[in-house]
């Protein structure tokens, strides 16, 4: 395959293919980061509707029904508009934020710069996978304009309310569209793994070894693997779907089902098949929320404690062990389907196996943290804010992850509030130690570290205020995806803790407009950034910011060290990059004597 | 300790990788810096599209197998044409080895023979394939006529969507044999397409049996 990619930095390019139809990956990497922020605040704003209604049920806006005319009667949201809201909020923040922000937007722009590469493998290709992007995007958002509107089987879409076109409204062509859009978001992250794990495969720089690879890297080569590996599943599934609604299959329906007073023609399907498709991409799903997080936060903790993370090989094995076991946990998404108990034991062991991993990299932080002299920069309190975060949720999946505890509060808003802080707030707040730490890389620019320390602190009290309370309201049986707390009498008492929960998410949402202030004012007149800011060992600080077309004048970097040299005994700064050579001690090569202690030393 | 400490990096047991071309593993760094990928890439990517797809038809026949397991399941018939594009794959997967072997020896000409016989071969297929379609729509077969030919035309037509992606590779490694300078520059273009090919052949096989013997 050819590499069209031209290197010379001398080389002309119009406005065109510079910014539009770039093949630079770091342009490519912007552009994702750009359109996934777009996405956020459509996806906000669905989340916004949800706990306007969820708080103030009874309460009417007029504005809300001039923009969706369709959605309300009398100022009031309609029930199934509600479901649509939910379901695309869902499939929003999931598909087209995080994971588009994630693995498009910070795989893009690091990748080939952390490893010392001019730029991805199949920079053709990249170009591609960016620009199936919005096509889906439009795909999906214009199923709010369709008859029926959009889709409300919920983010999981779970047949048969999404395989028969007149079980709801949503169910017509909004479904179909939700399909089709995610088909070709799947083949647009098949493009996008297939090169990062090709050009981390193969373009490492000059003594990069796998080993000396920084931990975003490894979490961004996990990742891939698992989109490479789950997603042709989902997608599998989507096209079974598919045929079931517009070619009259029936993979997914059973028989006998009556809708609209008519039975149906379908026989003999199973709903619980795509269940099983659906989870064996869902769950390591999450897993690419998470790794490239976690990967992001180790290198942020390090640089600002300006201490090596604790015990690096344990971080990529701890990362290597959950990409495996997120591939055998997904049964603990169907505990109630009526699967076999001892199917559940088998799902609850793996399940619970992954908390060993877990633990172990959040211990590793806690001990890089343990008498650092940190820097409480923005993207550093972003960082010990995601291991929090991370704490809270990963300890109530441990619950779910036992079938008794389960069964019980399965699809209540305990399941909301545990995926909501180890998904969406902590997956989030890897976005923005990302953000807050990259920023001068990405344009040569601070951000403002002031707003920051508010946006941060308004977003760290206003998600636990959000999310906390839902535990108690799943526990006291609030259903998720419930309409109202009106409709059940055991619901009733919970309209309070649902008037705070909106209180504060209102809260919460207000304070991204910080965030999104603070970013675009930034690029414009945010203070002028050295190129190596933070004092970072990694490759990419070592060039100029924002990093020419090719990354590196002249030639390419050398690496002669892991990443993580902060704080050496003896070195005159407290960072050694990875380009400078081990002079003082030899570097154990070739074997012979080199077993020198300085080692373990930091450690 | 001797000295001041210049690496906080663990010191390996195994021999470092040595700073330097060559070595196993071993980055070439030029990044696409000379304006192409690094002769492995490619056939990495060959492989990894091989691992996706592999999942992608996991699916459907996992989900084939949970349905074959129900009491109203019943065999279809099997379009005696499809013995011949079986046939026709698996001898265009022999062309492909026979171009390669050519290539291996230098032999551009007959590297260039083979693959276009390849490619004719495929399109054969593709052919044939459309022919039992055709044969079954005559006997009202159709895909939503029971669950065996639901998975028989999903099962096929996505096999089939792949061999046309496998056609288009094909022509494109043609184009390049005929730019490349010598036939071992060529099979650095081959050598991905011959890795999708084959897997094209195998899934096949697998897809034929699991449909019609077991
Ligand atoms: C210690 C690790 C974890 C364990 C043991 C665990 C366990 C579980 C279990 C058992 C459920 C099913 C609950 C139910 O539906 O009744 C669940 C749901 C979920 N988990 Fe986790 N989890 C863990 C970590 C994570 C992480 C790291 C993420 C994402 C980054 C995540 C995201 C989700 C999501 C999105 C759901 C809900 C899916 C849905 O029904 O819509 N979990 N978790
Ligand atoms: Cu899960």
């Amino acid at each position: 395959m050819t590499v069209t990619h031209e290197a010379h930095p001398g080389h002309r390019q119009s406005f065109l293919t510079r910014y539009i139809f770039s093949q630079d990956h770091k342009i490519i990497g912007l552009q994702y980061l750009f359109t996934s922020l777009f996405m956020a605040v459509v996806g906000g704003f669905l989340a916004m509707l949800i706990r306007m209604q969820l708080g103030f049920p009874t309460a009417k806006f007029y504005w809300a029904q001039w923009l969706f005319p369709g959605g309300f009667a009398n100022n009031q949201i309609k029930p199934d508009f509600y479901l649509a809201v939910v379901t695309m909020h869902g499939t929003i923040m999931i598909f087209f934020v995080l994971t588009t922000a994630l693995s498009g937007g910070f795989g893009n722009f690091l990748i080939p710069l952390q490893i010392g590469a001019r730029d991805m493998a199949f920079p053709f290709m990249n170009m591609l996978s960016y620009w199936l992007y919005p096509p889906a995007i439009v795909v999906l958002l214009l199923s709010f304009f369709v008859s029926g509107g959009a889709p409300n089987a919920g983010w999981t879409s779970y047949p048969p309310l999404s395989a028969l076109p007149n079980a709801a409204p949503g169910s017509g062509l909004g479904q179909t569209l939700w399909l089709i859009s995610l088909a070709i978001l799947i083949v647009a992250f098949l493009f996008g793994s297939l090169n990062y794990i090709t050009t981390i495969l193969q373009l490492r720089a000059r003594g990069m070894s796998l080993l000396r690879m920084p931990l975003t890297i490894w979490g961004l080569l996990f990742t891939a693997i698992l989109m490479l590996l789950s997603f042709p599943v989902l997608f599998a599934a989507a096209i079974m779907l598919l045929f079931d609604r517009l070619g009259g299959t029936s993979f997914f329906v059973p028989a006998g089902l009556v809708v609209g007073n008519t039975v149906i023609q379908h026989a003999g399907g199973s709903p619980l098949l795509w269940q099983h498709l659906f989870w064996f991409l869902g769950h390591p799903e999450v897993y690419v929320l998470i790794l490239p997080p976690m990967g992001i936060v180790s290198e942020v903790l390090a640089t600002h404690a300006r201490k090596p993370i604790f015990g690096y090989p344990f971080m990529v094995g701890s990362m290597a062990a959950i990409s495996f076991l997120s591939f055998v946990v997904w049964g603990h998404h169907m505990f109630v389907s009526g699967m076999h108990p001892l199917v559940g034991m088998a799902f609850m062991t793996t399940t619970l196996a992954i908390a060993i991993p877990s633990a172990v990299k959040t211990f590793n932080w806690l001990a890089t943290l343990w008498r650092a002299r940190i820097r409480f920069t923005t993207a550093m309190m972003f960082a010990i804010g995601f291991i929090s975060l991370f704490v809270t949720g990963g300890l109530t999946g441990i619950f779910l992850g036992s079938p008794a505890i389960d069964i019980y509060v399965h699809d209540t808003y305990f399941v909301v509030a545990h995926f909501h802080f180890v998904m969406a707030s902590a997956a989030l707040f890897g976005i923005f130690a990302g953000t807050y730490h990259w920023f001068p890389k990405m344009f040569g620019r601070f951000m403002n570290e002031r707003l920051g320390k508010w946006h941060f602190w308004l977003t760290f009290i206003g998600i636990y205020l959000t999310f906390f309370p839902m535990h108690f309201a799943g526990i006291a049986g609030m259903m998720r995806r419930i309409f109202s707390t009106g409709l059940y009498a055991h619901l009733q008492g919970l309209a309070w803790v649902n008037i705070f929960i909106s209180l504060a998410a209102f809260m919460l949402g207000a304070a991204q407009l910080l965030f999104i202030w603070n970013l675009f004012a930034s690029l414009v007149r945010g203070q002028r950034a050295p190129a190596n800011p933070w004092g970072a060992t990694t490759l990419e600080w070592q060039t100029s910011s924002p990093p020419p077309h090719g990354n590196f004048p002249g030639a390419l970097p050398e690496v002669h060290r892991w990443p993580y040299d902060y704080s050496v005994p003896g070195a005159p700064e407290d960072f050694i990059p990875q380009t400078v050579p081990v002079t003082a001690v030899p570097a154990p090569v070739h074997g012979g004597s080199g077993e020198g202690p300085p080692g373990g030393k930091g450690q | 300790m001797t000295g001041p400490a210049s690496t906080l990096e663990r010191p390996r047991r195994t021999p470092d990788l040595p700073i330097g071309p060559g070595g196993p593993s071993v980055a070439t760094g030029d990044g696409g810096a000379a304006g192409q990928a690094p002769v492995g890439a490619a056939l990495i990517a060959a492989w990894l599209l091989v691992a996706a797809i592999t999942l992608l038809f996991a699916a459907f026949t996992a989900t084939l197998l949970a349905r074959r397991a129900e009491a109203d399941w019943r065999g279809g018939p099997l379009p005696a044409v499809l013995w011949a594009s079986t046939a026709v794959l698996l001898l265009s997967s022999g062309a492909m080895e026979w171009a390669r072997a050519g290539g291996r020896r230098g032999r551009r000409d007959r590297l260039w023979a083979g693959l276009l016989l390849t490619l004719v071969l495929g399109v054969v297929f593709v052919g044939l394939q459309w022919t039992a379609w055709r044969q079954l729509v005559r006997i009202g077969v159709y895909m939503s006529t029971n669950p065996h030919s639901a998975f028989f035309y999903l099962l096929t037509g996505a096999h089939a969507v792949h061999v046309a992606g496998g056609l288009g590779w094909l022509a494109q490694a043609l184009a390049r044999t005929r730019r490349a300078a010598s036939a071992a520059a060529a099979m650095a273009a081959v050598d991905p397409a011959a890795v999708y090919w084959h897997f094209l052949d195998v899934l096949w096989l697998y897809l034929f049996t699991i449909l019609f013997a077991l």
